[in-house]
Formats: C-alpha cells, structure tokens, sequence
C-alpha cells in the first residue's frame, strides 16, 4: 500500500517531528516499503484469536497506599533545558490583554 | 596474568584469594580499554576516576574482613540506556547528549551491592534501535573481528568490549535480539532473559512489552553469574515476576540428561547463507555426541514475526518516546514561535533518522482507522508466535538454531535499506514476541573468520536449563576460548 507525501505529512504532525523535505520524501518511501511488507500478516486468519498485549499475561499490579518519598524537586529540574528553579519554563501558551 | 584475559569466575577468585587486589583489576582494565578501545570505539563514557574509587573502597572493605557481594571485584560495562546516577546516560542519542539521571536502575543497584566495578557506558544504536551500531549519534563501533564489519547492534558497544577481552561481562539489552544478534556476529555469550525476571526500572523504555537485560559474558559462567545478581523481583517494575531466583552460577556445570532439542524446520528455510546452516549443524552434531536427542519442530509463524514485530514494537516506541518533549529533560530546539513547534522542532533536531522511522511507523499503526488493521492484528499474531512455541515445547525441551542468517555484515552494506536490516533479526525476534529466554553462543567461523553463532531458546523462565545446555556445548568445544587479534 503507498503512502503519499500528505499522509506521511500528517502523520509526522501527530508525532509533532519537524522533518525536511528530504526526510519526508525518503519517509514516504521506506513507509510505504514496510507498509507493504507488514501485508503479509493479512494472509493470517486470526479469527478467534485474542490480541496478546503483554508476553506475560498480568493481572492488576497493585501497591500499597503508603506515603514514600520522591524526588527532590532540584533534581527533578536538573536536567531541564529552562528552568527558574522552581518550575520548568515553556514558551507563553495564553494571550495577555 | 591480566584481568583482560580472565573470564568472569578466574576474576572473581583471583580477588577473593587475594591473589589481586581490585585496583590492580581495575586498572588493568583502564588499561585494556586505553589500548584497545581506539580501534574498537565500544566505550561512550568511561569515568576512570569513579573506577579507580570503587575500587579502593573494595579493597577497604575487604582489608577489614566484611562480606563480600557475588560479583565482588568484576569489571562490567554498561549499555548506555541503563541509568547510572549522576553519570552520562546518552542512550546513543543527541537528545540526551546532557543527560545525568538522578537516579540507578534496579540492575545498576543489584551491580553495585554484589561489589561488581562499574566501568563505564558502551555505546548502542539509538534507543535501542538498530542491528549495526550505525544509528549511534556519536560514533560508530567496529567488530572486533573485522573493523570493516558491524558487531551488530542495538547493544554493539557491550558486545564488542566483551569479544575483544576489554571486560570479561557487560549488560546490554534486548527488545528484538539486541543481545544475541551481536554476541552472535562478535563470537560471545549473550543472553536475553525471560520478559520480567530482570526489572526495567531505570532502562530507558524502548518497546515496554518487549525490551529485556541481560548479560554478555566470554564463557557461559559469566553470564551465569551476572544473570543470577540482577534477576528478581522489584516492586517498581509492575511486570517484574516475583518468583524465585535459581543459583544459575551453581548449577551452569551440571550436564542435562535425556536433552531433547526441538530443530524448527523455518530456521533452516530460505534465507539462511549455507555456510551459516553447515556450522550451525555441526554444532546441533555435537549435541548429539553428548547424547541430546534432535528433534525436528514447527514454528508456523515464525515467517510473520518480523511484520508483527515492525508494528508492534513501534507503536510502544511513538508512545515511550512522546516524553522527549523539549521540556522536561534532552534537546530543546532555539527556533519556535509556539509550544507545538517547540515540542516539533525539538524532536526533529534530537532524533535520529532510525528512531523517526520507528515513531512515524507507530504513529501510523496507531492512528485512527488503522489501529484493528495494523497495531490490533499483530497481536493477534503474538498470540499465533507464542502458542507455536508452547505446543514446540510441550515434545522437546530446548530449541536451537542459527542466531541470523549470515556472518557480520559490511559496514554501511544495509544502511540505506531499513527492511534488509530489520530481516537481520528473522531468527532472534519472536523469543522477544512470546516473551521467552534465548541465548547466543558461539559454534564456529565462516571462512573468512568471521564468528557464528548458535541460538538456544527455552520455555518461560528456565535460564538455568538454557544456561547447562549452553556449557554442555562449552565443554565440548573451544569455540570461545577463540579471540580476536588484540593489541
């Protein structure tokens, strides 16, 4: 099944990655390739068969509702691009008056 | 006699009788690594100061008569997307070229109390991704055994420390067969546990349903050894088991009577290079000398592992990676007038072109109106792999075979042909899929000189007959008494 370039254009705006146009051109491709390949599991009848998520089939982990510790909140932000020592900074997202 | 040439078990003796001392191992393993490691490239990091400091406090701790841990005195190196605090922990990536975790992954703690020496981080494929060490965002790892050749990948770094005598044991990781596809082509033990004997806490989550640690080793006992200190349970991983782990470095001696071994007619179809499949069954010959009994087994859908593997393991890494924002940690991109092209532009500049592949690839599968096609149909075919599995081992008890279809290949043979490279993985990926334990051991050379490997899988959390099966062969062999030409 090919792909074309607006399809590998949008999937890439879900994944917020900003590509060039030789990357997405070289995506479309190599997608499409795979898209193809991974065709094959069609030919699988799988009626019946329940999807297995997990190589181990788990049942509800659960812990204890206990106060712990946690991080300390200078190594939390240690290894953040911008931070003012309190909080992570990011770009303004609401409008002033 | 130098640390570099011991194996795992000489090393830890020759400590404990006080034959050396731990900064004479590890100094000669800086030395090891000063020598060798330039033609090689197998370290990213290697904190020579911290080495040369947990080693004086060993020694310490020995000179005043305290108890000493299972791996006391033995260098190991680490894979790059383990957590180690306070140090580098790249995971091959310009996204985290900066990062320090502030914290140590369950094995890095299990390391650290069975006084193993810590000394340093080898390089990968980025996260994890790739079967070649070519996606490394630093550098580029050569085999040991031909530099003009890849050691195999994700975990090329550990593998290739450990074949070219620079440790005697390293971690790596195995989410597709990151462990045995380079212990495989570097001519080494490697080993991929059960999925849930060891925790992932502090592994950097590539495909969280698949990945898996374990141990590089030059002998079978090594990896015995490291096996047995990092498995068990951790609260913290809510897919690590809670069940007891076996004394695999006790038992690894005892030869297995009555061996069954499943020979599955796939692994020797289409695809596999002759001189491969004649090395592989000389070394299935031998197991007959030993008087293992050979069995042939079905594995019907194995042919399909590589296209359930491409979506699903995918899929789990668009979501894993979405953390790497720009924001809380990694790159962050100068150029954006909004949040959407901070997160946008960041993640294009970090990543690297194998990780894109794989975000996009699961971003697709996962996406609206292709999610029963693509991400719920391939685990529908997990369940297939996995059930071929149980119904081949209710009649035998291991399963062996090649570990890939051909010797090490050429750098930069495969790398602008991502499904030629994913197909290097055909014979490693669905132990990952059905979740059970598969080592590597090495049963020959091609022509060229280039090692071999021998693949043995088992049922669900039974390393320790995995483990006796692998030394039986050792015994019998000397195959990896084998090294490459070391300087």
């Amino acid at each position: 099944m090919g792909l074309s370039a607006d399809q590998v254009r949008k999937v890439a705006s879900l994944a917020r990655l900003k590509l060039s146009e030789e990357e997405l051109a070289a995506l479309t491709g190599q997608m499409s390739q795979i898209l193809d390949y991974v065709a094959m599991l069609d030919q699988v009848d799988t009626t019946g068969v329940e999807p297995m998520v997990h190589a181990i089939e788990l049942r509800n982990v659960f812990r204890s509702d206990e106060l712990a510790g946690s991080l300390p909140r200078t190594e939390a932000l240690a290894n953040a691009p911008r931070t003012d020592g309190k909080f992570f900074l990011v770009p303004q997202i609401i409008e002033r008056e | 006699m130098s640390s570099a040439g011991r194996t795992a078990s000489q090393t830890i003796a020759a400590f404990r009788t006080g034959e050396t001392n731990a900064r004479d191992l590890a100094e000669q393993t800086l030395a090891a690594i000063t020598a060798r490691d330039g033609a090689i490239g197998a370290f990213l990091h290697v904190d020579r100061e911290d080495a040369s400091q947990q080693a004086e406090r060993l020694d310490e701790r020995r000179r005043s008569g305290q108890s000493l841990g299972l791996l006391a005195g033995l260098p190991v190196a680490i894979k790059d997307v383990l957590c180690t605090r306070g140090q580098p922990t790249t995971c091959g990536s310009r996204m985290l070229k900066d990062f320090k975790p502030p914290y140590d992954a369950h094995v890095i703690e299990r390391l650290r109390a069975a006084d193993a020496l810590l000394i340093g981080r080898t390089n990968l494929d980025e996260f994890a991704m790739g079967s070649s060490s070519e996606n490394s965002a630093f550098q580029q790892t050569k085999n040991p055994w031909d530099a003009t050749r890849t050691p195999g990948g994700s975990s090329s770094g550990s593998a290739a420390c450990v074949a070219a005598r620079m440790t005697p044991v390293s971690l790596g990781s195995d989410t597709g067969g990151s462990i045995r596809q380079p212990a495989g082509l570097c001519g080494i033990m490697g080993l991929k546990p059960t999925y849930g004997r060891v925790s992932r806490y502090g592994l950097v989550a590539y495909a969280s349903s698949l990945d898996q640690i374990g141990p590089f080793a030059t002998d079978v006992a090594g990896a015995a050894l490291l096996l047995e200190a990092i498995s068990g349970h951790d609260p913290r991983d809510s897919t690590s088991v809670n069940r007891p782990v076996p004394a695999y470095s006790q038992s690894v001696d005892q030869p297995l009577a009555g061996l069954k071994i499943g020979v599955p007619r796939e692994h020797f179809a289409e695809g596999l290079e002759p001189e491969v499949a004649s090395v592989v069954r000389g070394a299935l010959d031998v197991y007959k000398s030993l008087g293992a009994e050979l069995r042939d087994v079905d594995l019907p859908h194995s042919k399909y592992s590589i296209a359930a593997y491409y979506l699903i393991a995918p899929s789990e890494a668009s979501s894993n990676l979405s953390r790497y924002d720009g924001i809380h940690y990694g790159h962050r991109t100068e150029a954006f007038k909004s949040m959407a092209e901070l997160y946008a532009g960041s993640r294009g500049e970090g990543f690297g072109p194998e990780v894109k592949r794989r975000i996009m690839l699961g971003t697709y599968a996962l996406s609206a109106g292709y999610y029963d096609q693509y991400y719920v149909k391939a685990l529908k075919v997990r369940r297939l792999i996995r059930q071929d599995f149980d119904n081949a081992f209710a009649d035998v008890d291991i399963i062996a075979g090649p570990v890939t279809p051909t010797p090490a290949f050429k750098l930069g043979e495969l790398v602008d042909d991502p499904l030629a490279m994913y197909l290097s993985d055909i014979y490693t990926i669905s132990a990952n899929l059905a979740g059970i334990p598969g080592a590597s051991i090495p049963c020959g050379f091609s022509k060229t000189g280039l090692p071999i490997g021998l693949q043995l899988q088992a049922p669900p959390f039974e390393e320790e007959r995995l483990l006796r099966a692998a030394r039986m062969f050792e015994r019998a062999t000397d195959w990896h008494l084998q090294t490459p030409p070391l300087s």
